[in-house]
């Protein structure tokens, strides 16, 4: 795009193109989206596979081959360790030397580093802890019972395979998003896409806030992906609430898993309503299967409350817990009390030239997610261009 | 539509001060106090009025005042009820509290609400019988019986929200440190 606009610009990579495809994901990682779905401005997936759902080296190539179409001029082993601000535009203090630039645009997302809680401190040493970041594969957890805290995608998903890999998991249950892989014969993200969901704006969101922070849903890039509680309950996987405290090498849970479940169940069936009221509003009946809906999910009665985690049962803890953007190297004041980066709709209004793109919900709903990017990309580009047009004419007329 | 609707609660003041707290989180910090005072047996009157909030001491109009003591069957007087229905009290009226206001939030015309709760308890545990008998309840069971202009998902959802604003809520079904001490 600012090619196209003859815009000097350089992409700065710390690794190598979709570095952090290729570090800090699980082997068998796919993309919770269908391959159709993979698609940047000029550039769409072109595999033979369109329902199918991308694994971690056809992620990796498909970065890198648009990358290279749109020739894009990417300085890759180039990490940047501070960015400032200066009277005229911005410093970019990177391994390869200095960069003096009019704009930024921050791409490197909300998921740099594991958010885990501060409680993980008090776990007992006899137990193995890791992240999502650390964790590969099962074969390198001991033998014996897994937590896994955490029942976002990432959550589930490991949570299923760790347990298919002969040890037992009980899985901390917070609050969560429950959706079926496919809803009336076609995939969810197929709703979501064509209903306009996932299209919807920010500013058309009433709880932006909230719809930032929703954790990712219960889903598998696969056919079979039935990944929801009653699924992985039926599996013989341990639902329990929230992991809430350690407190004496006990591993505390909330009582209010109920709650959230019907709180998640409650949420999907609205979506759905939403999906067939589009159906229906669009006159699109005939190319859909019939409404359906899903069994609730059930609530063991009395689930446990408490682990003790001395007596051998836990050997180690997975924290599905999230992650956070880290901005250590912004120089810039522009972060809000609890480190996220103050925008809207990805221009850093406080700082003229400042923008950010991939983070959630940043213009719409699908903005983390790689078409998400490619629709925004536009719309951040023509604000920067304008703004470029600005800082001209006030070169100009000597403001600057 | 949030016009029409009344269930007497000041949505509009809420939002305010949840917008105001936003940038004075520290603002929000309250401190609720009770105390008590021994009569007889295992009767007591606990009284309550002075709170913190909004950075200043503050008080109820009246000091309010709660009788409790064990039942007959416990060999005790029946001068008021137990501290664990009290509890009860505390988590019934909190979510009810909460499905009033966010009732009010959402247009919706409350008629009658009202909420049964059932907590069940084997008191071999404060009797000491066992220690892997738990003291308090193994389990809490919440019904609301809700006529409202609206419907039964919305009504549903209307408490899932109530649950997850409440104080009592969050007090009962999550750990809370309390220390105790000897003055």
């Amino acid at each position: 795009m600012l090619a196209a606009h003859s815009i000097d610009h350089v992409v700065l990579e710390r690794g190598d193109v979709g570095n952090a495809w290729r570090r800090g994901r699980w082997d068998s990682l796919r993309l919770l989206t269908p391959n159709w779905l993979s698609r940047l401005p000029g550039y769409a997936y072109a595999g033979s596979d369109p329902d199918g759902f991308m694994d971690l080296r056809g992620i990796v190539e498909f970065l890198a081959g648009y990358a290279a179409d749109s020739r894009a001029p990417v300085r890759a082993q180039t990490a940047v360790s501070r960015i400032r601000r200066l009277h005229s535009g911005y410093q970019v203090l990177t391994q390869g030397g200095e960069i003096r630039c009019r704009t930024v645009v921050l791409a490197t997302g909300a998921g740099s580093e594991p958010a885990v809680p501060a409680l993980h401190r008090t776990v007992p040493d006899s137990i193995q802890c890791l992240t999502t970041v650390d964790y590969r594969n099962p074969d390198q957890l001991p033998a014996g019972g897994v937590l896994v805290v955490g029942a976002a995608a990432t959550g589930v998903q490991l949570a299923r395979e760790i347990h298919r890999s002969g040890r037992p998991v009980t899985l901390c249950v917070g609050e969560h998003v429950r959706l079926p892989r496919s809803y009336r014969g076609r995939d969810v993200l197929w709703w979501m896409e064509h209903s306009g969901v996932w299209n919807q704006r920010f500013d058309e969101i009433e709880d932006l806030e909230r719809a930032r922070r929703l954790p990712s849903p219960q889903l598998i890039g696969a056919q079979d992906g039935a990944l929801d509680l009653n699924a992985l309950a039926a599996a013989g996987i341990e639902i329990v609430g929230r992991l809430a405290a350690v407190r004496d090498g006990r591993a505390l849970f909330s009582g209010g898993l109920a709650h959230l479940i019907a709180l998640a169940d409650l949420k999907m069936e609205r979506l759905l309503d939403t999906f067939d009221a589009w159906a229906r509003e669009h006159g699109i009946e005939a190319g859909v299967e019939a409404v359906e809906r899903f069994e609730p999910t059930r609530v063991k009665t009395s689930p446990r409350l408490s682990i003790d985690l001395n007596r051998g049962e836990i050997r180690t803890i997975l924290w599905a817990t999230g992650f956070r953007p880290d901005y250590r190297w912004l120089d810039i004041p522009v972060l809000d009390r609890k480190g996220e980066l103050r925008h809207e709709g990805g221009v850093v209004a406080e700082s003229p030239g400042l923008y950010a793109l991939g983070l959630p919900v940043l213009r719409r709903r699908k903005s983390t997610f790689i078409s998400g990017a490619g629709a925004d990309a536009p719309e951040i580009a023509a604000h920067l261009l304008n703004e470029l047009a600005g800082q001209g004419r006030s070169a100009a007329r000597g403001l600057s | 539509m949030a016009q029409a609707v009344n269930n007497g609660v000041n949505v509009d003041a809420l939002l305010a001060a949840r917008e105001a707290l936003k940038n004075t989180p520290a603002a929000g910090e309250f401190t609720w106090r009770a105390s008590c005072k021994w009569q007889n047996g295992t009767y007591a009157r606990s009284s309550v009025q002075g709170f913190r909030g909004l950075g200043a001491e503050q008080s109820h109009r009246s000091e309010f005042s709660f009788e409790t003591d064990h039942p007959e069957v416990f060999a005790a007087e029946d001068r008021g009820a137990t501290p664990v229905e009290l509890v009860l009290v505390g988590l019934a009226s909190c979510l009810t509290a909460g499905v009033a206001a966010v009732a009010q939030n959402r247009g919706i015309q409350l008629r009658s609400v009202e909420a049964k709760l059932e907590g069940d308890m084997n008191i071999g545990g404060i009797l000491g019988v066992d220690p892997d008998i738990r003291k308090g309840y193994d389990k809490i069971r919440v019904a609301f019986h809700i006529d409202a202009d609206a419907s039964k998902e919305d009504i549903e959802a209307l408490v899932a929200q109530s649950q997850k604003r409440s104080a009592v809520f969050d007090i009962i079904t999550n750990p809370t440190e309390v220390t105790v001490e000897v003055v």
